[in-house]
């Protein structure tokens, strides 16, 4: 990394070639569905003159708007629960001893390796076997809806933010925390003014990835939506299997917008709240309403 | 039992921790620390002596003992409930906030009024003379100043008793030696009663009133600098304070001495008759003669083998044929001195020695 020439002749050809290459591979598709979605033509792939119909229909489009909407709530609400379980978690490995730790730790991780379909046939069956005990305990008729969904968002999303969060953890000295409970801090104080502060990009980190992978979801959301609550993702797979037509690009313009306007704004936030560490003196009072965001590469992971 | 007189600030009785089945890091220590003393626990590392002041933070507990602080029995009464303040190694300011924030924490979490805390916080710096820094964040000072905010963070709490973990390891030699004057003069201020790990004993020696040297979790010797540095109970304690030559010996009477070598030595001691001991004779304490020289008092011959300029001495290596004597002598244009290869004598006077266990 800290090579201290610059590459010359050949190898510095060689390495633009290969920058601009990466380039291209990364957003030439983006460019062509960008541009497409504004074709006047129902195929993809040819050009029909400029034309914003496709977005027309999709804001008439109640189906779309209906499966954006559940995306939406699904990805909101499994974030917060998954940031909040996630955090503990990881405070729980990280700063406590307890039984069958090791077993937790590794069990915790399992449905990041897990390949999708398999974590949504498992998910599908504990439904199942689930409403099936309610049913004949309690005489209740469950099925499968938004919830399930979330429910299932939440089971992995926990994982990623604790990952995260615990590597923000295991960089943070520990004696900030004896530091604090020395000055009189009981342990939630200490939690509060010192070690939260401490963790707030690891914690936003988490949650950018755990909203991307809820936005990003097909096969488990597949396997668990009800009817009525598709998700935008599963939507539009099923759009593509009807025929791909240039709505599809649409939707996706829109999901891309959405996202690099959440990225830029965490950013933004991040840059603000350093811009302010410079000159607020009383931190103590006002550091909860600071949004920091993860580092930048874990914002570049949520493009894609 | 505390009735009987004026508690002590810190009292340590048959206190013990354990670390699993076998690791015992401090093993059954006894250890009174008076009402305003500086007392400087002193020991190579992993003596325990971190373990030790950790102990009476609260950050560990001990497995077993008792610790008392003004009389009132810690027990596992957690760090925030003890009336004691701890300078880190390293210092532990807290990054995210400025200064003034850091040294207004303890204020704050004992719920002092907001006003109130800051300015008792901005004067806690201004006595530290860094008042004009109250706003910037810890990363913007420098290592002294840092430490000097991280007493400051711990003073304006008023301790009853304030420690110290190794609180001068990360600054260079003059800065150190400045901070040891500053640190000394705080405590004569403020009254309060300083504990303080180090391992460097000329540190201990200059700051404390009294040092506990500790080694594999047991106290040695405690005694006041002078008393450690004149009359060591062992050894290790001849050895760690100071610089010295030990050469065994076989106790005669409580007069003489006689070294590996056959030599006769007086050296007043009061160990028994017969015992394997070694006299410790410092290398300023030693005298170094030419051959044709007639000094007072005991004398053996040898031959320089090395010599090291030292500035304000000379620092001889002297082969005699059973050991090496480092003999160091302060340098005086007048006098000449003595190159490897010499013959000489080398005398010392009889208070100048020390007789230790082997």
């Amino acid at each position: 990394m800290s090579s201290t020439t610059d590459p010359r002749g050949f190898s510095k050809a060689f390495l633009t070639a290969n920058a601009w290459l990466v380039y291209l591979f990364f957003y030439a598709p983006i460019i062509l569905l960008v541009v497409y979605s504004f074709s006047g033509d129902k195929l993809v792939g040819r050009w029909g003159g400029f034309t914003l119909d496709w977005y027309r229909a999709f804001a008439k489009d109640d189906n779309v708007q209906g499966a954006l909407w559940v995306s939406v709530q699904v990805a909101i609400v499994s974030t917060l629960v998954s940031v909040v379980l996630g955090t503990l978690a990881a405070l729980a490995l990280e700063r406590f001893k307890f039984r069958g730790q090791k077993v937790f730790d590794a069990l915790l991780y399992l449905p990041i390796i897990i390949p999708d379909v398999t974590m949504a046939v498992m998910l599908l069956m504990f439904f199942s076997q689930f409403f099936n005990v309610i049913d004949s305990v309690l005489g209740l008729t469950l099925s499968k809806d938004i919830s399930t969904v979330i429910i299932s968002h939440i089971a992995f999303n926990i994982s990623f933010v604790s990952i995260v969060v615990r590597a923000r953890l295991e960089g943070m000295d520990q004696r900030l925390e004896e530091a604090a409970s020395d000055l009189y801090a009981s342990r939630w104080k200490a939690f509060r003014f010192v070690t939260f502060p401490q963790i707030i990009p690891g914690i936003a980190g988490g949650a950018l990835l755990a909203l991307t992978l809820s936005l990003d979801d097909v096969v488990i959301a597949q396997f668990v939506s009800g009817p009525g609550s598709t998700t935008l993702p599963v939507y539009v797979f099923g759009l593509i299997r009807k025929g791909v037509s240039p709505l599809i690009n649409a939707v996706s313009v829109v999901m891309l917008v959405a996202s690099v306007l959440l990225v830029m704004l965490s950013l933004l936030a991040q840059r603000n709240s350093e811009d302010k560490d410079q000159k607020v003196n009383d931190e103590n009072e006002d550091d909860d309403q600071e949004v920091s965001s993860g580092s930048s590469s874990l914002s570049e992971m949520s493009i894609n | 039992m505390a009735e009987e007189e004026i508690a002590a600030a810190v009292e340590l009785q048959g206190l013990t921790k354990r670390f699993g089945a076998d690791v015992t890091a401090v093993d059954s220590i006894d250890l009174r620390i008076e009402d305003g003393e500086f007392f400087a626990l002193l020991g190579p590392s992993g003596c325990g002596k971190t373990t030790t002041l950790r102990m009476i933070a609260g950050l560990e507990f001990p497995t077993e003992g008792s610790l008392r602080i003004y009389g009132e029995e810690m027990g596992t009464l957690s760090p925030n409930k003890r009336p004691v303040n701890t300078v880190f190694q390293n210092y532990a300011l807290f990054p995210h906030m400025t200064v003034l924030d850091n040294v207004a924490f303890g204020l704050r979490m004992q719920k002092v009024d907001k006003a109130e805390a800051n300015k008792r916080a901005q004067e806690a710096i201004e006595m530290v003379r860094l008042g004009q820094m109250a706003k910037r964040k810890p990363n913007q000072l420098s290592g002294g100043q840092q430490q000097r905010i991280a007493l400051a963070r711990a003073l304006v709490n008023r301790p009853k008793v304030l420690l110290l973990d190794e609180p001068l390891g990360a600054l260079d030699l003059k800065l150190r030696q400045e901070m040891q004057i500053e640190l000394k003069s705080l405590q004569r201020e403020v009254g309060i009663t300083f504990v303080f790990v180090t391992h460097d004993q000329e540190e201990a020696l200059t700051l404390s009133d009294r040092i506990a040297v500790m080694h594999d979790g047991k106290f040695l010797q405690v005694a006041s600098p002078e008393n450690m540095y004149e009359r060591p109970a062992n050894r290790f304690v001849a050895d760690f304070i100071g610089q010295t030559n030990l050469l065994e010996g076989t106790v005669e009477d409580a007069e003489t001495v006689c070294l590996a070598n056959g030599a006769r030595v007086s050296v007043a001691n009061d160990k028994a008759e017969g015992a394997k001991v070694a006299v410790s004779l410092r290398p300023e304490r030693i005298n170094v003669h030419a051959l044709d020289d007639k000094p007072d008092g005991p004398s053996l011959e040898g031959v320089v083998s090395s010599v090291t300029y030292l500035g304000t001495a000379h620092s001889y290596r002297i082969a005699m044929d059973w050991m090496e004597i480092e003999v160091r002598e302060e340098n005086r244009p007048s006098r000449g001195h003595f190159n490897a290869g010499d013959s000489v004598l080398i005398s010392w006077h009889s208070d100048g020695v020390w007789v230790v266990d082997n």
